[in-house]
């Protein structure tokens, strides 16, 4: 008979754990994101508000939307396949507004980026020493950035 | 209609589980973009990187990446014929503003564009005390930059050195895969920027992708295979110095 007297200290200490275990539940509840766990061990809404960045690339398509009288000369030359914004830049912004007019770029340094010769570069690649080459006339006197090779028709 | 108490037992959690989806909306900001629909990865052509770093300055101008950090970069190896296990590599400012003129002295240099490989078992999400980190149901890894601590834990798991603390934030900051553009549509930045097609973003889950048809008539290596991380980013002509 005595034994059964001190259980019940027993099922009181249960009790405060029950307790415990709702106060956690409760604070749980509201401390958890909602999407907590919607698709594995993370915050699932984290994933739409990343893919709802802003854009500052427009993506060559955009561009020649446009611009198609560009794409005509450039589809035909050695630059086909280098896209609008390699050169001029991201322009999502000129996209957006075309009264924001973006700023031509530098042909000296620009095309010294890609062809100044280094025996790194793929032996394929169309290579120069700017200063042989040209002696620092800027490269658009001669060659048309769009369309550059020499006998294509794209020269100037 | 009838219900037994163990068919209502049974029937009324399921209800609250699909209840909470429909409160939760769909995740993305792209209406006819489906998670489910795209394995996302990169293929990097070595013999095509001409080392012009329009890719790092890209990134930097697309994704804010603070200065002196780098979610995409690229690196200049120089191999000698007898050294092929020291390779001398050297990446100025990630090679933002390229690289200085190697002379033609007999050995071997070329390019080699790093960034997130977006492995299918990434070391870095494994880490992470508090699941700030993840991969998406696409095969993008993402940092949840409002959960984030700033433990650098996965900083110090990512065998390819991909992520950093960003200075301001102090939160982990990685490569998205332009995941604010390729959900939309669009290319990578670095993709949409490289002058040569030297990195093409792929879609393993597209079957019309020509990067099926890539990855069976090529020589295609991942960087460090023997970590076993599932690595996405694909190497085409990849030296056996590389590291």
């Amino acid at each position: 008979m005595s034994s059964f007297k001190e259980s019940r200290h027993l099922y009181h200490f249960a009790g405060l754990f029950v307790l415990a275990f709702l106060v956690f539940l409760v604070v749980r509840h509201y401390y958890v994101p909602k999407s907590f766990g919607e698709y594995g061990h993370y915050r699932g809404a984290a994933i739409g508000e990343i893919a709802s960045l802003p854009v500052k690339f427009a993506g060559h398509q955009t561009c020649e939307g446009c611009h198609t009288d560009v794409l005509d000369v450039k589809s035909k030359g050695k630059h086909a396949h280098v896209n609008c914004e390699a050169c001029h830049g991201a322009l999502a912004n000129h996209a957006d507004d075309p009264s924001i007019k973006p700023v031509l770029p530098d042909t000296t340094l620009l095309c010294a980026r890609c062809h100044t010769a280094s025996a790194a570069k793929p032996k394929g690649f169309p290579q120069v020493v700017p200063a042989d080459h040209s002696g620092g006339v800027p490269c658009q006197t001669c060659h048309n950035p769009h369309s550059p090779a020499m006998d294509g028709g794209g020269a100037k | 209609m009838n219900v037994s108490r163990r068919q209502m037992l049974i029937l009324l959690p399921a209800a609250a589980v699909a209840w909470k989806s429909v409160l939760a909306g769909t995740p993305e900001d792209s209406p006819n973009y489906r998670m489910s629909d795209h394995w996302w990865g990169m293929l990097i052509d070595i013999p095509k990187c001409i080392g012009c770093g329009n890719c790092v300055r890209a990134c930097a101008t697309e994704n804010d990446v603070p200065d002196g950090h780098f979610r995409t970069w690229v690196e200049r190896y120089n191999v000698s014929d007898e050294d092929m296990t020291n390779p001398h590599v050297i990446s100025p400012d990630g090679g933002k503003e390229g690289f200085p003129v190697a002379e033609e002295d007999g050995e071997k240099y070329f390019f080699v564009p790093k960034m997130c490989n977006h492995c299918a078992d990434s070391p870095c999400t494994q880490v992470c005390p508090v699941g700030a980190t993840f991969i998406a149901p696409d095969g993008v890894v993402l940092v949840d930059q409002k959960y984030c601590l700033g433990c650098a834990y996965c900083v110090q798991a990512c065998p390819y050195g991909c992520r950093y603390i960003h200075p301001q934030k102090e939160v982990a900051d990685k490569c998205t895969l332009c995941y604010h553009r390729i959900t939309k549509g669009l290319t990578t930045a670095c993709c949409e920027a490289c002058p040569t097609g030297a990195r093409q973003l792929v879609d393993l889950k597209n079957p019309n992708d020509p990067i099926h048809e890539f990855l069976k008539t090529h020589s295609v290596q991942i960087l460090k295979p023997q970590m076993a991380t599932g690595a996405k980013a694909f190497y085409n002509g990849l030296d056996g110095s590389v590291r």
